[in-house]
């Protein structure tokens, strides 16, 4: 018998225009922490999805505990014991946590939630997962929630778990959480397949790691011999640089300045409390924080696309809290914004009307409402040469065309353009891959290095103490403290994301 | 790698897929002639000769496309900006209404001054009208649907009222008194062509709005605002474009094509408004603008091809046989067919790409990059 658990070989996956997986194959020892390492569209996600049963191979062979297996569905999939944590988690956020975890599974017509709550309770204690069965979902943590969807796995009796990015959400301190977890799984005979495009959290847990580039395998390493730069030029192809390149920021006077911002989210609660900050030209802040702590509200505000309840926002000395949308592009102020497809661009139109969208109404671009094409194709090309835009067609390609990579670079090349005295990234570099980020990054500095004051918005840690000189944690809407990058690491930050301003002994 | 990249998978085109919408309405409405027994080709025949076979004829069916250019384009334009406007008819009506009363008080007026009077008063009317679907939508955000189906009603029941107190016909006091001929948008000027037909200056105004509302949305920023806040309202909030203003705006210029529909249907098509009747063209629009894509010119031949439909109804009847009511449903299968048009989009997009994944297919085969070999 083999003494693989799950073997994948010879996959192949086309999808128009591109070859998804090329002749991918991934073994599984039983009982180990096995790591799929490659770039955003490098075709992890595909081969996991044929794993689970969401796509069909055009070519390969799948074999489950040496025997060969057709896995058309994720039913399929499940019955054979495998079972996956998505990226994003599939939770009823007005149920309990029993009535997640069994809802599929309900049996019968009378629901019988006492026998499955009491094996949920074994289970979580059984694998450390801390989980109260009866508490409801939206009352509890992402990382808590996270730990629902494992044990949603666990009470399926799946043995061959696929954890799918599964860190993105979550704390320093919850990503810990997550690794112990991962390790008492293997230590009771499960095995694991974590996808990630994180290295330390490889080099933490996993025991031999794939790598897939470009939907081909690249090779299969030991993590223990392997180092980290070894692996990142394994997966991106050539040696990369994980620090980005600065000079200390020589700051100026404040360009934006917040005063105890109060600003209600959608639930109309205060999503942002008595948030006061400055950002000074000539430098970075980035503002750490989970996803959904007030980020988005924060962003909205200064840029006005929601009402602020109490406090204000001014940019250059000037107050802007009761100014509209246009005054204050107007007045300088850039945003790459959170959603690039929904706010970011006009999807169904040319890029060259997208180019142009804030400015319009402006000379050269029209004259006594007359639009003047010759002029915004003329300053459209511009901006797809200098930021290497590339499209099917160029500036007459849909936006909606191009991939997401060249998508933000058109957003980025827009709002750098413009010169913005002030420059709001957020998320900047979402789903984008090295390459991409990269050179965003780049951008990003300049405008700090050419006098711009920059205030980015991510949760991705790396990417804030790559970018920022001084760093904003925010934890459900209140600033928990500024801290130079210098002065703190990540542990540090990651406590205060969780809400607990780190003093001396907070180890 | 991709390797593929030459092959080019087709999308289809506006004009294919409103042509294979148009043919396959005529298919449908010849199948449910032959169900109930009747020649097709007979009757097909029938409705070509009732439309566009001698002059008079012609210039009628030119009289009917008027107000289903207007409309449409009423209704394009709007959807233009993501928004749908149903209440073609209620702007209709209260254009109508306007340029009729100015028809009964205003006979001393010269008539060149009279027309611009009559064509701008009904304009404004409709405007007004679609205004305050508009504001409704942009103010409350009360959905555009709701409140112009309420005030094609609230026309309805205003020109009840208006009707018997300033134009009644003193004999049938169910209608308005006609709209003597001099006093109408018909004109010696087209009648001459067209003799004894109710062709008039509304395929003038229609025409000289297709070019007017082309111009707008393609070459102005008021038709860049339009359009951006119709294809993404995120992203023109986002870029400080005033979506609720232009919310307003496109309500109200949509509300003046439907109210100069009103003008050149009840003084120029016909003479007189019944008291109780809901002009039918107000939703027509709807189809003719999903017809013609929602693009000016589109309409334009999209109202062409139901006037065509309409006027030639009547000869079904006489020439074919076929009783008014079954007449009525074969014309309603075939506009039915048409304004599914974006079915038909969607079953060539999937043919194109069937095509094109055997394409892809017959290349990998001798794949010049030697990826296959295994």
């Amino acid at each position: 018998m083999s003494d693989y658990v799950i073997e994948m070989l010879g996959i192949r996956k086309e999808f128009p225009g591109i070859v998804a997986n090329d002749d991918i194959t991934l073994q599984v020892k039983e009982g180990e922490i096995h790591a799929i390492l490659g770039e955003n569209g490098a075709g992890k996600s595909t081969l996991m999805s044929i794993l689970f049963g969401l796509y069909h191979a055009d070519r390969g062979v799948i074999k489950v505990r040496g025997k060969e297996v057709r896995i058309n569905s994720p039913n399929d999939a499940n019955d054979l014991g495998i079972g996956m944590v998505h990226q994003h988690f599939q939770l009823v956020h007005n149920y309990t946590v029993t009535e997640n975890i069994i809802l599929g599974k309900e049996g019968g017509f009378v629901l019988d939630t006492g026998n499955a709550s009491r094996k949920i309770k074994q289970l979580s204690e059984k694998y450390g997962l801390n989980i109260d069965p009866d508490m409801v979902i939206e009352n509890i943590t992402v990382g808590m929630q996270q730990r629902v969807e494992i044990l949603k796995m666990l009470y399926r009796d799946a043995d061959i778990l696929i954890f799918d990015e599964p860190t993105a959400v979550l704390t320093p301190q919850e990503i810990d959480e997550l690794m112990d977890i991962m390790r008492a799984l293997v230590k009771e005979g499960k095995s694991i397949i974590l996808i990630t495009h994180k290295l330390e959290e490889i080099k933490a847990v996993a025991q031999r790691c794939t790598v897939i580039r470009r939907g081909k395998l690249i090779g299969v390493v030991d993590v223990a011999s392997t180092s980290v730069s070894d692996m990142a030029a394994m997966m991106v192809g050539r040696q990369v640089s994980f620090k980005v390149e600065k000079e200390d920021a020589k700051p100026g006077e404040a360009v934006l300045s917040l005063r105890t911002l109060c600003v209600m989210n959608n639930k109309k609660v205060l999503g942002v409390k008595d948030f006061s900050l400055d950002v000074h030209a000539g430098e970075i802040v980035g503002i750490a924080g989970v996803d959904g702590n007030g980020q988005s509200e924060l962003v909205e505000a200064i840029t006005g696309l929601r009402p602020v309840e109490s406090g204000s926002v001014m940019l250059l000395g000037k107050d802007i809290t009761k100014l509209s949308i246009k005054e204050r592009n107007e007045m300088g102020l850039g945003h790459i914004p959170e959603d690039r497809q929904k706010r970011g661009l006009i999807l169904s139109q040319p890029l060259y009307d997208n180019f142009i969208i804030k400015d319009f109404d402006k000379e050269p671009f029209s004259r006594h409402g007359l639009l003047n094409k010759k002029a915004i194709k003329e300053y459209s090309q511009k901006i797809v040469d200098a930021y290497d835009v590339r499209s099917g067609e160029g500036i007459v390609s849909l936006a909606g065309k191009l991939s997401g990579g060249n998508q933000q670079k058109a957003i980025i090349g827009r709002e750098i353009t413009e010169n913005p005295k002030l420059l709001i990234a957020v998320q900047p570099t979402r789903g984008l891959d090295v390459g991409a980020i990269e050179f965003i990054h780049k951008q990003l500095v300049k405008q700090r290095d050419s006098g711009a004051a920059v205030l980015l918005v991510s949760f991705e840690l790396d990417e804030i103490f790559n970018l920022s000189d001084r760093i904003a944690v925010i934890n459900a809407g209140r600033l928990i403290d500024i801290v130079n990058t210098h002065e703190t690491d990540e542990y540090a930050v990651g406590l205060m994301m969780a809400g607990i301003k780190a003093d001396k002994e907070s180890r | 790698m991709a390797g593929k990249t030459l092959l080019k998978e087709r999308k289809a085109g506006n004009l294919l897929v409103s042509l294979s919408a148009v043919v396959a309405g005529i298919l449908a409405g010849c199948l449910l002639l032959i169900v109930i027994g009747k020649n097709p080709v007979d009757a097909m025949t029938k409705i070509a000769q009732g439309a566009l076979s001698d002059s008079r004829r012609i210039g009628n069916t030119i009289a009917v496309a008027t107000q289903l250019i207007l409309v449409g384009l009423s209704v394009a334009f709007a959807y233009k900006s993501g928004l749908f406007n149903i209440g073609g008819s209620g702007q209709m009506l209260v254009g109508g209404v306007v340029a009729s009363i100015w028809a009964y008080y205003g006979q001393d007026i010269p008539r060149p001054l009279y027309l611009v009077i009559i064509i701008l008063s009904g304009a404004v009317a409709g405007g007004i009208w679609g205004f305050i679907s508009g504001f409704l939508k942009a103010r409350f955000n009360v959905h555009e649907v709701v409140s112009s189906i309420m005030l094609n009603w609230t026309a309805l029941w205003v020109i009840y009222e208006i009707i018997p107190a300033f134009i009644v016909d003193p004999k049938v006091p169910s209608k308005s008194a006609a709209v003597p001929a001099a006093q109408s948008l018909r004109t010696p000027v087209l009648q001459q062509f067209f003799p004894r037909s109710y062709i008039n200056w509304g395929i003038v105004i229609a025409i000289a709005a297709v070019v007017i509302i082309a111009f707008i949305l393609n070459k102005t920023t008021l038709g860049y605002q339009l359009k951006a806040v119709g294809s993404n309202r995120f992203c023109a909030e986002y870029a400080g474009i005033k979506v609720n203003r232009n919310i307003i705006i496109t309500m109200t210029i949509a509300g003046v094509l439907a109210g100069l529909a009103g003008v050149t249907y009840y003084c120029g098509y016909s003479n007189i408004i019944y008291r109780n009747q809901m002009p039918n063209e107000g939703f027509d629009g709807v189809a003719v603008a999903l017809l013609g894509n929602c693009n000016p010119v589109g309409v334009f031949f999209a109202a062409l091809f139901f006037s065509i439909l309409k006027a030639g109804k009547g000869s079904l009847g006489a020439g074919a046989g076929i009783p008014p009511e079954i007449a009525d449903t074969v014309i309603a299968v075939i506009i039915y067919f048409t304004a599914t048009a974006v079915l038909f989009r969607n079953l060539w997009n999937g043919l194109f790409h069937r095509i094109y994944e055997k394409r892809v297919a017959g290349a990998n085969v001798k794949g010049p990059d030697g990826s296959l070999s295994d």
